[in-house]
């Protein structure tokens, strides 16, 4: 993480290694994840790894649209929802409602593709409005959905939900077995990580990002505003929609309460937490609250730990607005002061761009 | 300086994701996990469900089998994924062998199924009253020594048809496998014995509106069962005191407990003479019942009479240490040793002999109440009547009691 590489063309392309271009912070941290299996327990490498990485991607899709698209969304769990929710339905359950038991080659991709559907039609509703009214309209939407799904005995089989979901066996390989299901979800977390940092130089990522900073004058230039937003949207629903898949292997169940609206704000706060200027922040983010609701009980007991849990938050948030992104920033070394400073020059660009929506 | 910073951050970070279970299992303590809810709509409940289970520790002066009794809490919010996670961290990091708990009816079913995964691990019931959690595909090394909502309403619909002559009931019930298997259990006799249900209304748990629920319900029933609990039971009761509603209510076992009787709003008009029937009656003058009010209320922040869900989680705990006890606190084989005590076991509970039936599932005495004003103007449940050792199937042969279905919205029903 040392060279956020959010300026790639600073040097002329021949002269970069493959080093370069990957970034030696990603190397390390990409060897890191890799050996990790072998330093953690079955209980650190799902209910920790797997999960932060699964809440990551979540997260993630909401930092593309936020980051990005200046588009705040708190429906992004309900995304994910749908995809869960598809799975539950199209493969094998054990609460006796629907479960058609097909493949997993045709629910899961079904489930992805259902998924980024809801999204861009969330997306087609809430790009009308801007701001604070975007996130209001995102609420309403996960909260309708949630009572919705709570209150649907046909399709949704109300407040118990669907149990008994398991991930499929491939290649003799069970997948939600620790190391399997870990390497999974690294995989997918990986994959999606590298698209968002791809697209957000390609064309279609300068144009989102022109249209975040300046939406009248992108659409007086010509640019169709409207579906450049909603195509965000759809392809942020993508990734909530593969990470819907892994969440309801991990939990091995979906209910309304997987996509109600406290777990909703949870994803925003893991999004702020983390920082919303560089893909890596929604991962950061969902590490430490993973760990934080994991274990501030042990800390402080049944009765307080929730505040616990708030003022760790507001503390972050309080010393870094930016979230353990800009927290990174403060602590870096001396040695790398001269990159540093064009990055934070680059960085601040973006920022300031980000504050005039 | 700031490498220093660095490395510190780098080191928290890497000590945070990779501590490998830091497992202080010493050989003189057995570690029990307890799990309720201790956050969202039925915080009180879970925290009253914790004074029990303490209660129960405090009995055995925090020792058994001569080894310390160490307790590692859980928390959920009544939701089925909120419980089995928390239960997941007990087992797998913490590495409990003996879990209590969850205290709500899905979660119940949801910690049944997660328990299957783990057969080395002893479940034992919090205060989850959901009928299937025992009653169908049930798991081994679960066990429930409290009973189920449907044991809960024994003699509750024939003393409502007979006694207080209701001919026509509506029923309001929050929406989930609980409330159904109470209001199945109460229907099971009321309708049997002739009376019939025109109207059930399903809300959703944390429902903080009832008008629209309250102008639904026929003006032409005799009364109303309700079957809510927590934040929901006092947000319904007031605001039916408030539209100034008539008809005289029949209350859920958890309706008109401690937890809901205590709290502050004004519903005393409506809750007085309130039949109920549940696992306890505040006063219950046996003198097992009154030794086991005295010890719970040395507990702190404890209710003038301990909740039905501080009975449960007393009950429940108490049967795990005595069954520890018996084997000496041997856990080496896995707990196989505990789990077959545990399958045989029988003893004296504050509310009578509890012993378990072939699914696991208690057969235990319950109590027709009513609500009543104390001397010292607190609300309490009267006892009326004692059904004795009602089983899970209510006295019906099993396989007739199977066929009836699994309860929900729609099963029974008697328009």
């Amino acid at each position: 993480m040392s060279d956020l590489p959010l300026s790639p063309a600073q040097k002329p392309a021949g002269a970069r290694s493959w080093i370069e271009t990957l970034g030696l912070a990603h190397i390390l941290l990409g060897l890191f994840l890799l050996i990790y299996p072998a330093m953690a327990s079955d209980f650190f490498l799902t209910q920790i790894g797997g999960y932060s990485l699964v809440l990551g991607m979540i997260s993630l899709s909401l930092m593309l649209l936020a980051g990005y698209g200046g588009m705040v969304s708190l429906a992004q769990i309900t995304v994910a929802g749908a995809a869960g929710y598809v799975v539950a339905i199209f493969g094998v359950n054990n609460s006796g409602v629907h479960g058609f038991g097909w493949p997993w080659w045709v629910f899961v991709p079904l489930a992805i593709a259902i998924a980024s559907l809801v999204s861009a039609l969330i997306g087609w509703i809430a790009v009308r409005t801007e701001g604070i009214y975007t996130i209001m309209i995102t609420l309403a939407v996960a909260t309708a959905c949630f009572y919705f799904t709570q209150q649907n005995y046909a399709l949704f089989n109300g407040f118990p939900g669907y149990n008994g979901l398991r991930a499929p066996e491939v290649f003799g390989v069970y997948w939600r077995d620790p190391v399997p299901f870990y390497y999974l979800c690294l995989a997918m977390a990986t994959l999606a990580y590298a698209a968002v940092l791809y697209g957000a130089r390609s064309t279609f990522g300068l144009t989102l990002q022109a249209i975040r900073d300046n939406p009248r004058r992108m659409r007086a230039i010509g640019f169709n505003v409207t579906a450049h937003k909603v195509f965000a949207w759809w392809l942020a629903g993508l990734i909530a929609g593969a990470a819907g898949v892994l969440l309801v292997w991990f939990n091995g169940r979906i209910s309304p309460g997987t996509i109600a609206v406290g777990p909703a704000i949870n994803i925003l706060v893991i999004a702020i937490i983390g920082g919303l200027r560089h893909p890596i922040g929604p991962f950061l983010g969902a590490v430490v609250v993973t760990l934080m609701q994991t274990f501030a009980i042990d800390i402080i007991g049944a009765e307080r730990f929730n505040t616990l849990i708030g003022l760790v938050f507001l503390l972050i948030v309080f010393i870094s607005p930016d979230g353990i992104l800009g927290l990174w920033e403060r602590f870096r070394p001396q040695a790398g002061r001269e990159d540093w400073r064009t990055f934070r020059t680059a960085t601040k660009q973006v920022g300031n761009k980000g504050r005039k929506t | 300086m700031t490498m220093k910073r660095r490395t510190l951050l780098a080191l928290t970070l890497a000590t945070g994701l990779t501590a490998p279970g830091i497992a202080l299992a010493q050989a003189d303590t057995i570690k029990i996990g307890l799990l309720a809810t201790f956050e969202g709509a039925f915080t009180v409940l879970g925290e009253d469900s914790e004074r029990g289970a303490m209660t129960a520790v405090d009995e055995f002066g925090g020792m058994v089998a001569g080894k310390k009794i160490e307790i590692v809490k859980g928390s959920s919010d009544a939701s089925p994924d909120s419980a089995v996670r928390a239960a997941r961290k007990l087992v797998e990091q913490d590495g409990v062998k003996i879990l209590v708990g969850p205290l709500s009816g899905d979660e119940g079913i949801a910690v049944k199924d997660y328990a299957k995964t783990h057969p080395d691990v002893t479940f034992l019931n919090g205060s989850s009253a959901a009928q299937d959690t025992t009653l169908r595909d049930p798991a081994d090394n679960f066990f429930r020594f409290s009973t189920d909502g449907a044991q809960w309403m024994a003699g509750l619909g024939t003393y409502a048809y007979n006694d207080r002559g209701y001919k026509k009931v509506a029923t309001v019930a929050e929406d989930y496998s609980f409330p159904y298997t109470q209001v199945f259990g109460f229907m099971a006799e009321f309708c049997k014995a002739g009376g019939t249900v025109p109207s059930k209304s399903w809300v959703p748990i944390g429902n903080k509106d009832y008008s629209s629920v309250i102008a639904a319900i026929p003006d032409d029933v005799d009364a109303i069962y309700v079957a809510l609990g927590g934040a929901d039971a006092v947000n319904f009761l007031s605001q039916y005191n408030d539209a100034g509603g008539q008809a005289p209510l029949i209350g859920g076992s958890i309706t008109v407990d401690q937890t809901v009787l205590t709290a502050k709003g004004r519903m005393r008009d409506v809750l007085i003479g309130t039949p109920a029937a549940g696992p306890t009656a505040d006063t219950n003058d046996s003198q097992a019942w009154k030794d086991f009010t005295a010890a719970y209320k040395k507990q702190d922040g404890a209710f003038p009479s301990p909740s039905l869900f501080a009975h449960a989680y007393y009950i429940n705990m108490k049967a795990a240490l005595l069954a520890l006890d018996k084997v000496g606190g041997d856990l080496s084989d896995d707990g196989a040793k505990l789990r077959q005590e545990l399958s045989t076991i029988s003893f004296e509970t504050p509310t009578g002999k509890v012993s378990l039936d072939s699914n696991r599932n208690a057969i235990a005495d319950m109590y027709l109440t009513e609500v009543s004003e104390a001397a010292d103007g607190t609300l309490v449940n009267k006892l009326i009547k004692v059904t004795p050792q009602v089983n899970q199937t209510l006295g019906i042969p099993t396989d007739e009691f199977l066929a009836l279905g699994a309860v929900s919205r729609e099963n029974p029903s008697c328009p």
